[in-house]
């Protein structure tokens, strides 16, 4: 059991700056998330791309965002529990006792709700027959490539996943890369790359072709794949992997009792705290007239929701207004010295 | 104001005046018609406002920038006359656009 002041659910910008407010007012705090490292949609869908309105900072990447604000929450320790998805949650007392995918439990006086647009999951196939063979010989992600060697397998998809998987496993098995289009979205070297190993016969490319439907047994036997024109293959395969990237789901949220608004969390403009006492909601799943979905919305949010958590993790004591430039106690919090 | 039909998945029609300078996204979400997630609020960067849109509007449009397609490659079962919603601002060009909203978005 974890114990700690505020349990926060997402390490996007939004729940990493909540956590550095937290430290300053005093509080402690561990953060969920389940993707496997911390940046929550920065990281995830545009680590690269440029932000042009976080304040006084001209220009930077996803990625340089989040490391700055892991730089910034450094001297508190925060905690991390990443590959966990929060999946109950029970009123124990003035507290909560929360639990995870991966059985990780926590107590806390508050929660911070800072999950993006809910946790992400793979995009999967719209082929109904696939739920039947997913995890058994179809797959989103690779855990153990080992299984695939002297195998056929049919990769669907044009980013970097899929091309990377069409050249690494082309070394040990049979691959066939099915896409929808000419074109792909992953690194032209990449592209180049397996265009080299379908003219050499080391890798069978197909575009304008999309999945028609797998069938099989207990594992997949052939797939059908259907091109632009109707033109319809079945090929031999022993594996399918399907790489679409990754979609956002609400999940468990949705089933805390929470006043949803077409998958946002109300929250009032005071706290930013939900419906349920101790519960607040920050960021892009939170919704208030007038809300923004911007990275600085999230961090005034963030800011007024760590003061939010205050009474609840310390009840007999009165939250004072400082300012880190003078806060003697904000800096000791800090680690600065003098 | 521009009227875009969309017709939903139940096989419901919804014609709606859409102010000019939104988004054929922004409409629907705005109307709440079903069917359109727009997960990322317009950032192009989730393919959850995707629709399909009639065969002769689509020379109409304007052309998809570099990311659109790519993004497309991640929608619920993307056909040649996909496109984001979220990429199409309506103006008076767009006026009678009809577009059809898939069965799911993810």
């Amino acid at each position: 059991m974890n114990k700690t002041d505020v349990l926060i659910i997402g390490a996007g910008p939004t729940g990493l700056f909540c956590a550095h407010q937290l430290g300053i007012i005093g509080l402690s705090c561990e953060i969920v998330d389940n993707l496997d490292k911390a940046g929550g949609q920065c990281i995830e869908l545009y680590p690269d791309k440029p932000i042009y309105d976080i304040p006084a900072v001209p220009e930077c990447t996803g990625e340089e965002l989040t490391n700055n604000l892991l730089k910034q929450i450094k001297p508190f320790n925060v905690k991390f529990h990443l590959n966990e998805r929060v999946e109950e949650l029970k009123k124990n007392q003035n507290r909560w006792h929360v639990k995870t995918s991966g059985g990780v439990e926590f107590d806390v006086a508050a929660i911070v709700i800072a999950g993006g647009v809910g946790s992400f999951e793979p995009r999967k196939f719209s082929v109904k027959e696939c739920e039947k063979f997913e995890g058994k010989s179809l797959f989103y992600s690779i855990k153990d490539k080992s299984i695939f060697k002297d195998k056929t397998i049919s990769i669907f998809g044009g980013g970097d996943s899929a091309l990377d998987w069409a050249i690494e496993l082309s070394n040990v098995s049979k691959v066939n890369l099915i896409h929808r289009r000419d074109g792909f979205s992953g690194v032209e070297a990449s592209v180049q790359k397996v265009k080299e190993l379908n003219d050499q016969g080391k890798l069978n490319l197909f575009t304008k072709y999309q999945m028609d439907s797998v069938s099989g047994d207990k594992q997949i036997e052939t797939v059908k794949i259907k091109h632009d024109e109707g033109d319809i293959k079945e090929i031999k395969s022993d594996y399918v992997l399907g790489f679409f990237g990754l979609i956002m789901q609400l999940g468990p949220i949705l089933d805390w009792g929470l006043n949803i608004n077409k998958k946002t969390v109300e929250v009032n403009t005071e706290n930013f705290e939900t419906n349920v006492e101790g519960i607040f909601a920050i960021g892009d799943i939170c919704t208030y007239p007038g809300k923004l979905k911007l990275i600085l919305s999230g961090f005034h949010e963030g800011a007024l929701a760590a003061r939010g958590c205050f009474k609840y993790a310390k009840p007999d004591e009165k939250l004072r207004f400082e300012f880190t430039t003078t806060s003697k106690a904000a800096q000791e919090r800090l680690g600065i010295k003098k | 104001m521009a009227k875009i039909t969309y017709h939903t998945h139940d096989n419901k029609t919804h014609t709606i005046d859409v102010q000019k300078g939104l988004t054929v996204m922004e409409g629907a979400i705005q109307n709440d018609i079903p069917g359109i997630d727009a997960d990322c609020g317009g950032g192009m960067a989730c393919a959850t406002c995707h629709v399909y849109v009639k065969e002769e509007w689509l020379d109409k449009l304007p052309a998809k920038e570099d990311g659109e397609e790519d993004m497309l490659d991640m929608a619920f079962e993307p056909k040649n006359n996909s496109r984001l919603s979220c990429q199409l601002i309506v103006s008076d060009e767009l006026d009678g656009l009809e577009v059809n909203i898939p069965s799911k978005q993810g």
